[in-house]
């Protein structure tokens, strides 16, 4: 045992390079592309920082872009778990959101506002399952590639949304991008004083972190998802039966992009907008990959993301570039971690070759 | 053109695949190359055709050394093979596979080629349609085009490798009927082969290897009984169980059909007691791989019985048949076996059925303490399974199989082991199993089969020709069946 502590203690020094390795390769590849453009690079990372932390206002918006990036990325271990590419999030999210408002519509709930949250979150879980389930039957009853049905699902979920809108959910006398009308605000997820943080989306964020590592880590379901994932073939042979963990692990993933589709409608917008779903489901996938699909470093790339997102915001105001310069830098994380990771693995599977 | 081969070697580490292998094959002729599993046969092609380098000796074409390097150069020299599982394109049409294979110039000259593969169809009595889609040929189809094709390029040479595994009689004669036209027209023909019969009617020379070596080059005719002696070393051990039918029947085939893949099982019935102890015999891909993933529930038969005691199996997947007492260890054991990157803990805490939601993780600590120490593995409970030796993997998997077990499927249950841990499984198996179940197991070692079975089926081209119980058969006989001589 006493060995073991010393490898994980190496293990993590280990990770922490790599994490360094990673920031100071994207910053550099950024920082180039500034000065090749001619932007002073240290102004656009101090605008992004103060857009991010420089008031209150500004860091609750970081943490309710935060909690949803959270939740999403979290799901998507689970189904990264078992090799599976759950892109369909995106739609699973926009169900949630749209089912949840199908229930906050119905007219006798609206005397008991609280049951009617609670209840408008359960159908929001439901919607988001109902989506990824049909992915995941089509994967294991018809072997179709769960990637291809994600993104028509994406699709269909869109335009379905935006038939809502525009056509049957329309605003009383005219249909407009700006959405649907606005719910009532007993409807609205209760916020912190005047602030517009809603505590709940955080502490749901937090007990989904908290369940997951719980459920990956100790439990035999979490064992089971892994070996599936490691390999089919064998987990059948070992009694294990690969197709139920397959469409466990969408359906959990589904259920949780329900979940945020639930926060982005009660807490954020309250109405459905064409972008509901913000993007956080594409993101989420960015999240996890660099998170190396584990549930510890999510939050922390989530948080970073968050930031990076709410900063850019103001960029185009400041410094007349687009604020799209923060998906830059996002991407430019994910390919050299992408890059680092696959480097790590090969030097060790050489050592190991060597040994 | 005529190849000569002078002392050629090939090892792979410290093991020797080819030793001293010297052979001349003649233009105008159909030469045969037979010999049991292992023997050495396919890394001779290999070499032949370029996909292998040799470690020693000479290759010379019509008297002249050369040095193969690649597939490529040796298609240029003349040298074409055909290989089990042709490597093409289903999707896409007959013709577009064929022209895909041959053309290098910017525009198609579809008239053309379309012409040349229809003579070709018409000299060699192939009946495929060039418009047909390539996945809705046959496999045997599917090596003629194959051979068309390499044809076109100017082969000179063809080697072919078991090109009647699962195929029927009919596509064999239109193939042998091909091969004969093309020797008579002077190409030099080289087939690699363990069906004797086969061998028998159409080749003109032999050459027998026997592990690794060369045992002896023979001209026509020659006899299956020569072939048979040559290819398989007399060996004096004699069974060391005799077969008793006592206790009731477990498990029960009746005339079950399937096929997955290459592999064929054809109306196949057998039973097994209690007690018994089954070795499946047979080339590979004769249909006893597909026989175990059957009774396991890994594979579905198309039609016929299965039955476990007295219910009826249809459908039920391994995970069921698992908790009804039938076990199945793979020959492959990372692809099917194991999970790399799992612990052994983890595969301990896996395969016990989830009795507890979370695991205690020092009941599993003790429980991989006592399975490493009790099957003598050389681990520990943290060490990743990919990371163990391939005999330590294999006790890995044995220890694996729940007690109380009444049917055990074991694939080549001492593939790679030594000596001493072969024995070491077997003592165990038979101790802790053999009273109260069925142990039904496939080997390509033939000493492994005749020592610790007691009753044998051997398998050929997907049929079980024979069920005898092992004191009533010896090695020559036990290798003729395997040959599909009954």
């Amino acid at each position: 045992m006493k060995t073991d502590t010393v490898n994980s203690a190496t293990k993590y020094r280990l990770q922490i390079k790599i994490l360094l390795f990673i920031i100071a390769l994207s910053l550099s590849f950024c920082t180039l592309l500034l000065i090749v453009a001619q932007i002073p690079p240290f102004s656009v990372y101090r605008h992004i920082l103060q857009g991010a932390f420089g008031s209150w206002n500004k860091l609750i918006q970081v943490l309710n872009v935060w909690a949803p990036l959270t939740i999403c990325a979290t799901g998507l271990v689970y189904t990264f778990r078992v090799n599976l590419w759950n892109i369909g999030i995106e739609g699973q999210v926009i169900m949630g959101a749209v089912f949840a408002t199908a229930l906050l519509r119905i007219n006798f709930l609206v005397s008991f506002p609280l049951l009617s949250l609670f209840m408008a979150m359960l159908a929001a879980i439901c919607g988001g399952c109902f989506w990824s389930c049909i992915t995941g039957y089509l994967k294991i009853k018809g072997g179709v590639n769960e990637i291809f049905v994600g993104l028509g699902m994406n699709f269909l979920s869109q335009g379905f949304l935006l038939w809502l809108i525009f056509g049957p959910w329309k605003r009383a006398g005219m249909a407009s991008m700006s959405g649907t009308e606005v719910l009532s605000t007993s409807f609205w997820l209760p916020t912190f004083f005047e602030f517009k943080l809603a505590p709940i989306g955080i502490f749901l964020a937090l007990v989904v972190i908290a369940v997951s590592l719980c459920l990956l880590q100790f439990t035999y379901f979490g064992l089971a998802l892994k070996a599936v994932g490691g390999n089919p073939a064998a987990a059948l042979v070992l009694g294990l039966q690969p197709n139920r963990y397959f469409l466990s692990a969408m359906l959990l993933c589904g259920a949780l992009a329900g979940l945020v589709g639930y926060l982005q409608v009660t807490a954020t917008y309250h109405r459905l907008i064409p972008a509901i779903s913000s993007n956080y489901g594409y993101l989420a996938i960015l999240v996890a990959m660099l998170a190396n699909y584990r549930i510890l470093p999510i939050p922390i790339i989530a948080l970073f993301f968050a930031s990076l997102n709410v900063g850019s915001i103001q960029l185009p105001m400041a410094l007349q570039i687009d604020s799209s310069f923060g998906g830059i830098i996002q991407g430019a994380l994910v390919l050299s971690a992408l890059g680092l990771y696959a480097w790590h693995s090969q030097t060790l599977q050489r050592t190991r070759r060597r040994k | 053109m005529q190849i000569e081969l002078r002392n050629i070697c090939k090892n792979f580490g410290s093991t020797s695949a080819n030793s001293d292998i010297s052979i001349i094959f003649k233009a105008a002729a159909i030469h045969g190359i037979v010999g049991e599993n292992g023997a050495g046969k396919s890394t001779l092609v290999k070499i032949i055709s370029g996909y292998t380098a040799k470690s020693g000796g000479d290759i010379l074409i019509d008297q002249t050394p050369v040095d193969l390097e690649n597939p490529s150069q040796a298609l240029q020299l003349g040298i074409g093979m055909l290989f089990q599982d042709p490597m093409d394109f289903p999707q896409l049409s007959v013709f577009d596979n064929y022209i895909l294979g041959l053309h290098r110039a910017f525009l198609l000259r579809r008239d053309f080629f379309r012409k040349q593969l229809t003579a070709w169809c018409k000299k060699l009595g192939f009946t495929f349609y060039p418009d047909d889609r390539l996945a809705t040929l046959s496999i045997a189809e599917r090596h003629q085009l194959e051979l068309i094709r390499l044809l076109s390029l100017g082969v000179q040479v063809l080697i072919l490798d078991e090109p009647t595994t699962g195929t029927s009689t009919v596509q064999k004669d239109i193939l042998f009927f091909a091969l004969q036209q093309l020797a008579e027209s002077g190409k030099t023909i080289i087939l690699v082969s363990h069906k004797l019969k086969d061998v028998e009617s159409l080749c003109t020379h032999v050459s027998v290897l026997r592990k690794g070596r060369l045992v002896c080059n023979m001209q026509r005719p020659f006899s299956q009984k020569q072939l048979l002696e040559h290819m398989f070393e007399e060996s004096p051990s004699t069974p060391r169980f005799s077969y008793s039918p006592s206790g009731s029947t477990i498990l029960e085939f009746k005339q079950v059909w399937g096929s997955k893949g290459r592999n064929r099982l054809i109306n196949c019935s057998m039973c097994a007691c209690q007690g018994d102890i089954i070795g499946l015999a047979g080339i590979q891909n004769s249909g006893q791989e597909l026989f175990l993933r059957i009774a396991a529930g890994l594979a579905k038969a198309d039609s016929g019985q299965i039955r476990l005691y007295d219910r009826r199996l249809h459908h039920f997947s391994y995970p069921y048949l698992k908790r009804q007492g039938v076990a199945f260890v793979p020959s492959a054991r990372l692809e099917e076996g194991l999970i790399s990157g799992l612990t052994i803990a983890e595969h301990t805490a896996l395969v016990q059925s989830p009795t507890r939601f979370i695991p205690s993780q020092p009941e599993i600590y003790s429980k991989t303490q006592g399975r490493l120490a009790t099957f003598d593995i050389r681990g520990f409970p943290d060490t990743s399974v990919e990371m163990l030796s391939g005999g330590n993997q294999q006790r890995l998997l044995f220890s694996f199989i729940p007690l109380n077990s009444i049917v055990l499927l074991l694939e080549n249950p001492t593939r790679g082991l030594d000596p001493a841990s072969a024995a070491y499984i077997w003592n165990h198996l038979l101790n802790a199993y053999q009273t109260n179940a069925c142990i039904i197991f496939s080997s390509w070692d033939l000493d492994e089969l005749l020592t610790y079975s007691n009753r044998l089926l051997v398998f050929f081209d997907g049929h079980i020709i024979k069920d005898v119980p092992t004191s009533q058969i010896d090695m020559v006989q036990l290798s003729r069946a395997m040959a599909g001589i009954t």
